[in-house]
C-alpha cells in the first residue's frame, strides 16, 4: 500500500515535473540576418525613439558603473537581494547584441521574458510590464533599436548565486507573476486615465521602482505603489500613504514629470532624474499628462486636496523658523549658514526655483536617505530643474553634522517623529557615493 | 568637457567633471571677481549665480553646471552700476571687501524673490554670506536702498 502511494506520488511529481518543463521550455527562435535600417520607415523610427525614451531603454541597458558605457550596449550593474545582474546588449550587433533577433524574438522577449535562445530572462527586465504593450508599439521600439549603430560589446557575469541562478526557476516565477498581455480598457474611466494606466503600468512601468518586492523579487500584489528602496535611494510611495503635507495633484505630477521639478513638493534628483530628462521629457505632451492623470487618481489627490493651503500656510510658518535674530541652537545655526539662502521662503506661497523644505518628500518619507543624498550629491543642471542647480555639502558636513541637520529639519520642518540612526544612516549614504575633490585654497 | 553661458558668453572647459565651478572660473576663464573663502559653502564668498539663483561655486562641480547660464560679480551690470552696486558704493558698505561680491550676488537674488525685503527676510536669506568686519548694519541697508532704486522710489524707502 505505502509502496503504491509512494510510487502514485512519484508519477505525479513525474507528471508535474513533465508538465512544468512542457510550460517552460520555449525553442529558440531561429537567428535572422540583421534587418537593414532601410527596412524601417523613419516615421517608425521616430515613434520607437520616442517609445524607447518613454520606456527608459536607455537606462538600464547603458552602462553607469566605471567608465561610461555606449548607449544601450548593455552591461548596467542592478544591485539586486539575489546577486548583481547585468544588462544585456541591445544594439544591433549580431555577435554580442540583439542583430539576430527578429521582430518575432523581439516580442516574446517583451510579453514573456524570454530570450531569442529560448532560455528564461530575470524579471530585472521589466517584461512583467512590456507585456502590456501593444503590438505596433513593440514593434516600433523593435524598428528603433535595429537602426542603432552596432556596438560589440560583451557584458559582465552575473552575480546571481545558487538556487536562484536557476534559469527554469524564472518560469515558475511567471506562473505566479507574470499576467500576459493587453491591459483591460476601464470602462468606467476616461480615454486620458485609460492612457495613463497603459503607459504607466506598461511602457513606463513606474511601479517596478514604486511597489515594494517580495521575497521572490516580485512586486507585492497587496501593496501596489507603496514605496520602496531602490540604488541607494527611496522611490517614495505614489499611493495614499505617500506623506507629504501637500498632495500630489495632476498639476505637480504634470510638472515634476516633465520638467523635473513640482514647486510643493521638490526636484527629480537621483534614479527618478533620467526617468524625467532622458525619458518622460522626449514623449508627447498629451501622454505625460495622461500619466499624470492616472497617478492623481491612485493617490486620491483630488479628496484631499481642500487641506492644502492650510499645509501651505503652515509650511511658509516653518520656513522662516529660526532665520530672524540671534540664535543660539547650533542646529539651527548649521541651517541658517548653509541652507536657508536658497531655502527660506517668506510666503504666502514657496517661491518658485526656492525649494521649501518644509514641503519636500525627502524629509516627511520614513527614512533620511534621500535628504542625505541630494545634500552630499547636489543636484546638477542635468537633474531636477534644468536651469538651476545645488551644490554638493560632501565635505561640508561630517556625518554628525548630517545627523544634527536632519533630526533639526525632521522636528521643526514636518509634524512627523524623529528619524532614528541618522549618523549611521548618513554614513551608508556618503559610503555609496564617490568622494569629490575638496575645494581648497591654492 | 563642460559647457556653459558664462556672462552672456558661451564657455567650454576641459576639466574633470568633478572640478569645483570656482576654480573654472577664476583659473580656466580668468574672472577673478568671485572669491574663494572657505571651500565648503558656509561662508558665501563665492556666490554666482546659476540661471539666475545663488549658488556657492566652491562646492558646485563644474559638471553640474552643464549647459547652465552663469552670472557672476562681472557679469550682473556691464558697467558696474546695478542697483546693488550703486547702493553698495553710495552707502560704503565693504570694509576689507572680501566678501562683497558674494554678498552683492546673494542681495540681487534676494532682491528678485522679495523686491521689497523685511529685516527678517533679509536676514534669513543673507546669513550664509559671512562678513568678517561686521558690516552687516550698512549690507542691510543698502540692499534696501538697493530695492527702492529697483522699485523707483524717490524717497529711497
Amino acid at each position: 500500500m505505502i509502496k503504491r502511494i509512494a510510487a502514485a506520488i512519484v508519477g505525479i511529481g513525474v507528471a508535474g515535473g513533465v508538465g512544468f518543463l512542457a510550460y517552460a521550455w520555449y525553442p529558440a527562435i531561429a537567428p535572422v540576418a540583421p534587418p537593414p535600417p532601410s527596412s524601417f520607415s523613419a516615421a517608425q523610427v521616430e515613434r520607437g525613439r520616442v517609445l524607447a525614451a518613454g520606456g527608459y531603454c536607455a537606462e538600464c541597458h547603458t552602462r553607469t558603473d566605471g567608465k561610461r558605457g555606449v548607449e544601450l550596449a548593455g552591461d548596467y550593474k542592478m544591485d539586486t537581494p539575489f546577486g548583481a545582474i547585468f544588462s544585456s546588449n541591445i544594439t544591433p550587433d549580431p555577435e554580442t547584441g540583439i542583430g539576430h533577433w527578429s521582430e518575432a524574438a523581439f516580442k516574446r522577449a517583451m510579453r514573456k521574458g524570454i530570450s531569442r535562445d529560448g532560455t528564461q530572462l530575470f524579471p530585472a527586465f521589466p517584461f512583467d510590464h512590456f507585456t502590456h504593450m501593444t503590438d505596433q508599439d513593440i514593434d516600433d521600439v523593435y524598428a528603433f533599436l535595429m537602426t542603432r549603430e552596432p556596438v560589440h560589446s560583451v557584458k559582465r557575469d552575473n552575480t546571481v548565486g545558487f538556487p536562484f541562478n536557476i534559469r527554469l526557476e524564472q518560469a515558475g516565477w511567471k506562473l505566479l507573476f507574470l499576467h500576459e498581455g493587453p491591459l483591460k480598457n476601464d470602462p468606467a474611466q476616461d480615454a486620458e486615465w485609460n492612457r495613463g494606466a497603459y503607459l504607466a503600468e506598461g511602457l513606463s512601468h513606474c511601479s517596478a521602482c514604486h511597489t515594494p518586492r517580495n521575497l521572490m523579487g516580485a512586486e507585492k500584489a497587496s501593496a501596489p505603489y507603496d514605496g520602496a528602496p531602490v540604488d541607494n535611494w527611496i522611490a517614495p510611495p505614489l499611493n495614499e500613504h505617500n506623506p507629504t503635507p501637500v498632495v500630489w495633484t495632476e498639476d505637480e505630477y504634470f510638472k515634476y514629470l516633465r520638467f523635473g521639478s513640482a514647486p510643493l513638493h521638490g526636484s527629480a534628483a537621483g534614479p527618478m532624474s533620467p526617468v524625467v530628462h532622458g525619458g518622460l521629457s522626449e514623449m508627447p505632451e498629451s501622454d505625460v499628462h495622461a500619466i499624470a492623470h492616472y497617478l492623481a487618481q491612485i493617490d486620491h489627490s483630488a479628496t484631499r486636496v481642500s487641506q492644502d493651503p492650510k499645509a501651505i500656510a503652515w509650511a511658509m510658518q516653518a520656513s522662516m523658523k529660526d532665520l530672524v535674530g540671534p540664535q543660539v541652537n547650533p542646529n539651527a545655526k548649521l541651517y541658517a549658514g548653509a541652507c536657508a539662502a536658497c531655502h527660506a521662503n517668506a510666503g504666502p506661497q514657496p517661491v518658485e526655483g526656492r525649494p521649501d523644505l518644509a514641503l519636500n518628500n525627502a524629509l516627511w518619507l520614513d527614512e533620511p536617505t534621500n535628504l542625505f543624498q541630494v545634500i552630499l550629491r547636489g543636484i546638477g543642471t542635468t537633474e531636477g530643474i534644468s536651469t538651476v542647480s545645488m551644490p554638493s555639502f560632501y565635505h561640508s558636513f561630517s556625518d554628525a553634522d548630517l545627523a544634527r541637520l536632519a533630526a533639526y529639519l525632521r522636528a521643526t520642518r514636518t509634524t512627523l517623529p524623529p528619524w532614528t540612526d541618522l549618523e549611521k544612516k548618513a554614513g551608508e549614504v556618503r559610503k555609496t557615493l564617490p568622494v569629490p575633490p575638496v575645494a581648497s585654497s591654492h | 568637457m563642460t559647457t556653459f553661458r558664462l556672462n552672456g558668453r558661451e564657455v567650454t572647459v576641459d576639466v574633470p567633471g568633478d572640478t569645483p565651478l570656482l576654480w573654472v572660473i577664476r583659473d580656466e576663464v580668468g574672472l577673478t571677481g568671485t572669491k574663494f573663502g572657505c571651500g565648503i559653502g558656509m561662508c558665501g564668498a563665492c556666490t554666482i549665480h546659476i540661471g539666475g539663483r545663488a549658488t556657492r561655486s566652491c562646492v558646485t562641480p563644474v559638471s553640474a553646471a552643464e549647459g547652465a547660464d552663469i552670472t557672476t560679480i562681472e557679469g550682473i551690470d556691464p558697467e558696474g552700476n546695478h542697483p546693488v552696486q550703486q547702493a553698495w558704493r553710495e552707502i560704503q558698505v565693504p570694509q576689507c571687501g572680501y566678501c562683497q561680491s558674494g554678498q552683492i550676488m546673494q542681495a540681487v537674488s534676494l532682491l528678485k524673490d522679495y523686491p521689497s525685503p523685511t529685516d527678517e527676510e533679509i536676514d534669513a536669506v543673507m546669513a550664509g554670506s559671512l562678513c568678517r568686519c561686521m558690516t552687516y548694519v550698512r549690507i542691510r541697508e543698502a540692499i534696501k536702498k538697493a530695492a527702492a532704486t529697483a522699485r523707483g522710489d524717490a524717497s529711497n524707502g
